[in-house]
């Protein structure tokens, strides 16, 4: 990739695109290949929220509540309003879910306000000029396909799973085969099957794909004109501008950072609260 | 935009993640702000409880206050009466003394007045046996006309 003749910018942008990646097979299979920095970063995000929570869970009180308690109520009794308005019904599991969604999407996005160049500057000054050459270090997770495709499919089996307890396994596989073309006399039913599945199939299907892409889309696209921006400060006469432009930019990506995160957890509820509903 | 073992890792995270929330941060922290929304409704209660009790007791006061202000005015009503008849009482003792006190002195003035006669009586009668004595020119025995004289000074 790095061949092509333009060099510059672009080779900047192609480097700062690709992931550290191990691979542990021994054919070295596409598939195998584990993308260590959105798995490190992540994990670290995720450890840190829940950190972060069960400190202040551990010791809630009833009476007069600390700043840093009062924070996180904040949070809590923000998701869980959402998750009252859309969800009619037990909020005990549904709740902790969108919490755990909204904090953790909105951590790791958040990593996209960190400098673009910041990893690769923490090689270079720790670890030389050679091995930074190699090392390829992404600081967003949520900028890679397979977190947010991890997520959504999750959260699809939650879904599915939320629809097969409201239903029960029969009445979810019967509602699979019946909705949403519905019939009367057992022939029309019968060759309303087959429609009925593919539908389903799709409509469920698409939830996933669509939940991934647009957090993907919208993270992946923020990190790139990030990158693009950092480009302009390769030269002191685009540097004023460059950091004006990376100012804007960041401060209208803390919207996005926050919305993209609302958006996942609110159209997770959504689907439970469907998924849910009896047709 | 390659889909690999990635996602399964992230997958994984998102359940262990998933399931530390329900089970460590939620329940407590929920807890804690229903167990707070419990105080604060309950407080908010006592305070509307003590505002009506203390609407009750202004009623209260002020049932009492009018009726203190009633058994004053009784009381003083009749101290007022009680101090008339003290006075009505004074007053006709008082009457009574000075009547009293009018006919002691009018029986006084009157037994005065009848020694006063009397001794006029014996002295006219004196005087009167004198000017006889003069006019008769001799003196009269006055034990033997004592009987005479008496007669004559009780005539006068």
């Amino acid at each position: 990739m790095a061949s092509e003749p333009q060099g510059g910018l672009t080779e900047y942008i192609q480097h700062h695109l690709n992931h550290m990646t191990v691979n542990f097979s021994a054919d070295h299979f596409w598939f195998w290949n584990l993308r260590a920095d959105s798995i490190i970063i992540s994990f670290v995000l995720g450890a840190a929220f829940c950190l972060w929570f069960w400190l202040f869970a551990r010791k809630a009180t009833s009476g007069v509540p600390s700043k840093g308690q009062a924070l996180v109520e904040l949070a809590i009794e923000f998701v869980d309003t959402q998750v009252k308005d859309t969800f009619h019904g037990d909020r005990r599991t549904v709740t902790p879910l969108a919490l755990s969604i909204f904090m953790w999407v909105f951590l790791m996005n958040a990593m996209d306000l960190l400098p673009v160049d910041l990893a690769g500057w923490l090689v270079h000054t720790f670890a030389g000029d050679e091995v930074a050459h190699h090392t390829y270090f992404r600081m967003v997770p949520t900028a890679d396909i397979n977190t947010t495709v991890g997520l959504s499919v999750a959260v699809l089996f939650i879904v599915i799973g939320h629809g097969i307890k409201a239903k029960g396994g029969f009445g979810f596989g019967k509602e699979l085969l019946t909705a949403p073309f519905h019939a009367n006399n057992p022939i029309a039913k019968l060759v309303l099957v087959i429609p009925n599945f593919l539908l389903n199939v799709v409509e469920t299907l698409s939830k996933p794909v669509s939940l991934a892409m647009r957090l993907f889309g919208n993270m992946y696209g923020g990190e790139l004109v990030f990158m693009l921006i950092a480009g302009l400060m390769v030269s002191w006469i685009s540097f004023v501008p460059g950091v004006v432009f990376n100012t804007a930019w960041a401060i209208f990506h803390i919207l996005i950072i926050a919305l993209q995160a609302f958006i996942f957890m609110m159209l997770t509820i959504v689907y439970i609260a469907t998924a849910r509903e009896h047709h | 935009m390659e889909i690999n073992m990635t996602f399964l890792g992230q997958m994984i995270s998102f359940a262990i993640l998933v399931w530390f929330t329900t089970k460590f941060i939620w329940p407590q922290l929920n807890g804690a702000i229903e167990e707070r929304q419990k105080k604060v409704a309950e407080g908010l209660a006592a305070a509307e409880r003590a505002r009506a009790e203390l609407k009750d007791a202004d009623a209260k006061v002020a049932v009492e206050i009018k009726q203190a202000r009633l058994q004053a005015t009784e009381i003083i009503d009749k101290a007022q009466q009680q101090g008339n008849q003290i006075l009505e009482k004074a007053r006709a003792e008082a009457t009574n003394e000075i009547n009293r006190l009018k006919a002691q002195a009018q029986d006084e003035i009157a037994s005065m007045a009848q020694r006063a006669r009397e001794q006029l009586r014996e002295q006219v009668g004196a005087l009167a046996v004198r000017g006889a004595e003069k006019i008769v020119q001799r003196e009269i025995d006055p034990a033997a006309h004592k009987a005479l004289l008496d007669q004559l000074a009780a005539e006068i």
